[in-house]
């Protein structure tokens, strides 16, 4: 799949070569990721190509990867910002199966090289807003959900799409011992015209290179109008369904998180202000508070999604 | 027992202490509390200015600030527990660590009005009458203003020991909105702030035994709160 850029990419950045090499170096990063498992946590990153996507965000500075790899909100690891980047890596992404059921033709246990086979990966430049009122941009590499899913063949009834995060309390220290924050596995959900949005993508990199654990390695969803918990990582199982799936978040706590979750500064968390946010890596000590837009700034594409509900009851 | 008898009566007669006298006192251990206790901020400015306070410095420079309030508050509370447990007696130096206590408090409210806020009025003015974690933590800092104020041997004086006293037992108060503060602010029912929530209710619970003592009993408990007026 070739994508033809609109005239704000350079024709420098484009890099036609990865997409005839992506499968080859996605199962060449994949065994780097083995050949890896003993040395420390960077090595586990291995290169991976992929073409620059036109549905980029372009206008605004990358986040520092050292800043996008340590600063992590992934309670399986830890509830504190630094501990999936020290917890992380006794996680084993290796072999990594997916299992889709539901309202599919072909429920299956999909090896995750086969679903990452489906599409071309490109490189999404997304920004990424935080509920906690901090944000980061980053240059994601995955594939559209949509070519996923139709690998799966999903039937005409099929209205939700529920996904599933691994449940490993042996290789993920925050799932065992006493006073769990959360209730496993993490589960997530989209609508289903929400999940073939072609801005929503299943994540295997970032910065050119396979995703460490603590950003939700192997396989990850990336939802980028949507605050960053609804992005789940660390992927075993996605079903369709017919009825709106359970998220944990909501679960948790219904009055402060709902089904939808889109960025919207003018819907307040009962317990703090969502109109403004904090750009991670930027400025230091003395960043200062840049507002946040509404659908994180993809409302041109996204708010089409929502026409007629009410955002202000649906948040 | 009694700590202030043992000072010479002529001590009151000083004349009002100077700013810096004010700020570090004039005993000498004191006053290495004083810069011992201030190393905390100092170093997580320093470390903030150098970035290496990681991805996103000024919540953690907010945090610690916020944090060791709510340490040396809770030290002041400690000491009376402390001796009257059978251990040392550190009233001299209450003072001291319940100034600290304002100054990290002062510092942590400037750090989120200036640095993380940037002064917005409107914002900020919105934060305290919607949020009720900044309700309760704006509420704490205002009990601690007057405490603060008034933790002077000049203003025991002028108010007299038992309206002082009764005064500065806002502190009470102020130091559980500061813990419950804490608690309201994370995302999830955190280990960390129950553990400081804890802490202070054993501290409170401790005050409310005493309270509720028998009669004969509770005169001793009494002079336990009272001012210590060697604290100058």
């Amino acid at each position: 799949m070739l994508i033809k850029h609109s005239c704000d990419v350079a024709a420098a950045d484009i890099t036609p070569r990865g997409v005839y090499l992506r499968r080859r170096d996605f199962m060449a990063g994949a065994a780097g990721l083995a050949l890896a498992a003993v040395a420390p946590i960077h090595a586990h990153a291995a290169p991976l190509a992929a073409a620059k996507s036109p549905l980029s965000t372009t206008d605004e500075p990358l986040t520092p990867r050292k800043d996008i790899i340590s600063y992590n909100n992934f309670y399986e690891f830890g509830t504190d910002k630094d501990d999936p980047a020290k917890n992380a890596h006794t996680l084993t992404t290796k072999p990594w199966t997916v299992k889709i059921d539901g309202l599919v033709g072909k429920p299956a246990a999909y090896n995750l090289e086969d679903l990452v086979d489906t599409a071309a990966l490109e490189e999404r430049v997304y920004r990424m807003r935080c509920v906690e009122g901090w944000s980061m941009v980053i240059p994601w590499v995955g594939l559209p959900l949509a070519a996923i899913l139709k690998k799966a063949e999903p039937q005409g009834s099929a209205k939700y799409v529920a996904f599933e995060t691994l449940v490993r309390p042996a290789e993920m220290p925050g799932q065992k011992g006493f006073g769990q924050p959360l209730p496993w596995p993490y589960v997530e959900g989209l609508r289903m015209d929400e999940a073939m949005h072609p801005l929503t993508i299943m994540a295997v990199g970032l910065y050119g290179e396979t995703l460490l654990n603590q950003n939700g390695a192997p396989f990850r969803l990336v939802v980028p109008w949507k605050y960053g918990f609804k992005s789940i990582k660390s992927v075993v199982r996605i079903s369709l369904t017919e009825t709106q799936p359970p998220t944990t978040w909501s679960k948790s706590n219904p009055r402060e998180y709902g089904f939808y979750s889109n960025v919207n500064p003018a819907v307040d968390h009962p317990r703090w202000s969502q109109a403004t946010e904090r750009r991670i890596g930027e400025s230091g000590l003395f960043v200062k508070r840049r507002p946040t837009l509404p659908f994180n700034g993809y409302g041109d594409q996204v708010a089409g999604l929502y026409a007629g509900l009410d955002l202000k009851a649906n948040y | 027992m009694r700590g202030w008898t043992s000072k010479p009566t002529t001590e009151m007669a000083r004349p009002p202490p100077t700013l810096a006298r004010h700020l570090l006192g004039s005993d000498p251990l004191r006053r290495a509390i004083y810069i011992v206790g201030l190393m905390p901020a100092v170093w997580t400015f320093y470390l903030g200015l150098m970035d290496q306070l990681g991805a996103d410095p000024q919540n953690v420079l907010e945090r610690t600030l916020g944090l060791w309030a709510l340490r040396f508050l809770i030290l002041t509370l400690a000491i009376t527990p402390l001796r009257r447990l059978g251990g040392p007696n550190w009233i001299r130096y209450r003072r001291t660590l319940g100034l600290l206590g304002f100054y990290y408090a002062a510092l942590h409210l400037t750090v989120y009005l200036v640095l993380d806020q940037g002064l917005d009025g409107a914002a900020i003015w919105a934060d305290i009458v919607k949020r009720p974690y900044i309700t309760v933590g704006m509420l704490a800092f205002t009990i601690l203003v007057p405490l603060a104020v008034t933790s002077n041997n000049a203003s025991i004086r002028r108010l007299g020991g038992t309206a002082w006293a009764q005064l500065h037992r806002l502190v009470y108060v102020a130091i559980a909105a500061a813990a419950l503060h804490f608690v309201m602010l994370a995302k999830v029912w955190a280990v960390e702030p129950l553990c400081y929530a804890a802490i202070v209710a054993a501290l409170l619970a401790y005050r409310l035994a005493v309270y509720l003592r028998p009669r004969h009993q509770k005169r001793r408990a009494t002079e336990a709160v009272a001012p210590a007026r060697s604290a100058r």
